[in-house]
């Protein structure tokens, strides 16, 4: 059964509404996907546009759990205030927790995020804050009454999966209790599959799905991998070894040289 | 009297003369490419969404400070004032 924060989950796979050629393909795509619960976040807009509105009153016709985002929070009192935002207008205390460090590869500013998750779980919050695979910050999340943990897989959009397969290896066998999703980087449904056999609890996909030629497809897609990567770290894998194991028995062989 | 507007500079002309709390008239004149609100002096951040014709699908901000809907007819608008009006928007 998949959980977060006490809210079970028909999916492991969470997905992202930007990017999409059309609001009509995210909506197809969401669906496609089977997806739960779907990330959103917050823009400036200006007066008489109701864009916004349109956006949202999609969202809420798909039926589906809302994920409020930081994006684009570079301080800890940015993160906040937007998060108090977010929870008015999605009516949600879940809130995707992102403090931006560094530009080029929009690595999470750790320090601030965790200040940030302190605040905000103090004011009432369930945060699900963007981290790295590093054990101690994980750590101090928790202490901080994080209830989830995101790390990334690799740099937001860059497609690139599990950058470091170890980190995240390591980083699950240390918190086997806690929802764990691996949030970012991921660009083939080989990548959620290897995120769900390292036994992941979830994984969240934007770029992927928005920027395939068929998103519905992709969408689809992703979610088998899911499924079958989930199915696989419940199966047990085998250990990967260096030198090879024949797996045709020996004894009983005939001696033909 | 100005402010600035999800990020751009209004100017706001103050009328002592008409009621506290109200706005009067529309966007009239610019200032650097931006609208001059003709605005009562003591208008509220209620009563600039209103006249800007945002819905009600909005959060605010005020000077980074985080303005509950049920408070924005409490709080007037000042000189300078860094007003955020966010959306719905999408997002990863």
């Amino acid at each position: 059964m998949f959980k977060l924060y006490d809210v079970e989950l028909s999916s492991r796979l969470l997905l992202g509404t930007a990017r999409y050629p059309s609001p009509s393909i995210m909506a197809e795509a969401v669906r496609a996907a089977g997806a739960a619960v779907v990330t959103v976040s917050l823009r400036r807009e200006a007066g008489g546009e109701r864009a916004g509105q349109g956006f949202w009153s999609l969202v809420r016709s798909l039926g589906v759990r809302v994920l409020p985002n930081t994006a684009g929070c570079h301080t800890v009192k940015e993160a906040v205030t937007t998060a108090h935002m977010a929870r008015e207008l999605f009516e949600t205390a879940w809130i995707k927790l992102e403090v931006i460090g560094e530009d080029d590869t929009l690595q999470p500013d750790v320090i601030g995020l965790l200040e940030a998750a302190r605040v905000l779980v103090q004011e009432g919050f369930q945060v699900l804050p963007y981290c790295t695979e590093d054990l101690v910050v994980a750590d101090r999340l928790l202490s901080a009454g994080c209830g989830v943990l995101m790390p990334w897989g690799a740099p937001i959009g860059s497609g690139r999966g599990l950058n470091n397969p170890f980190g995240l290896r390591a980083l699950r066998a240390h918190f086997p209790q806690v929802p764990l999703i691996v949030d970012a980087g991921i660009g083939t449904p080989s990548h959620a599959a290897a995120a769900m056999e390292l036994g992941f609890d979830g994984v969240l996909i934007n770029t992927a799905v928005a920027q395939a030629r068929q998103p519905a497809a992709m969408a689809r897609a992703f979610a088998q991998a899911v499924e079958a990567g989930r199915a696989a770290y419940l199966a047990g894998p085998i250990p990967a070894r260096d030198l090879a194991v024949p797996s045709t028995p020996l004894i009983g062989k005939a001696f033909l040289g | 009297m100005r402010i600035v507007l999800n990020g751009a500079w209004r100017e706001v002309a103050g009328n002592s003369a008409d009621a506290a709390g109200a706005v009067s008239g529309n966007a009239a004149a610019t200032l650097d490419g931006a609208d001059t609100l003709d605005f009562a002096a003591g208008a509220t951040l209620q009563a600039l969404l209103c006249e800007l014709g945002f819905g009600v699908t909005v959060a605010t901000a005020v000077n980074g400070e985080f303005v509950p809907q049920g408070a924005r007819a409490r709080r007037v608008v000042r000189e300078g004032d860094r007003i955020e009006v966010l959306s719905p928007m999408q997002g990863g």
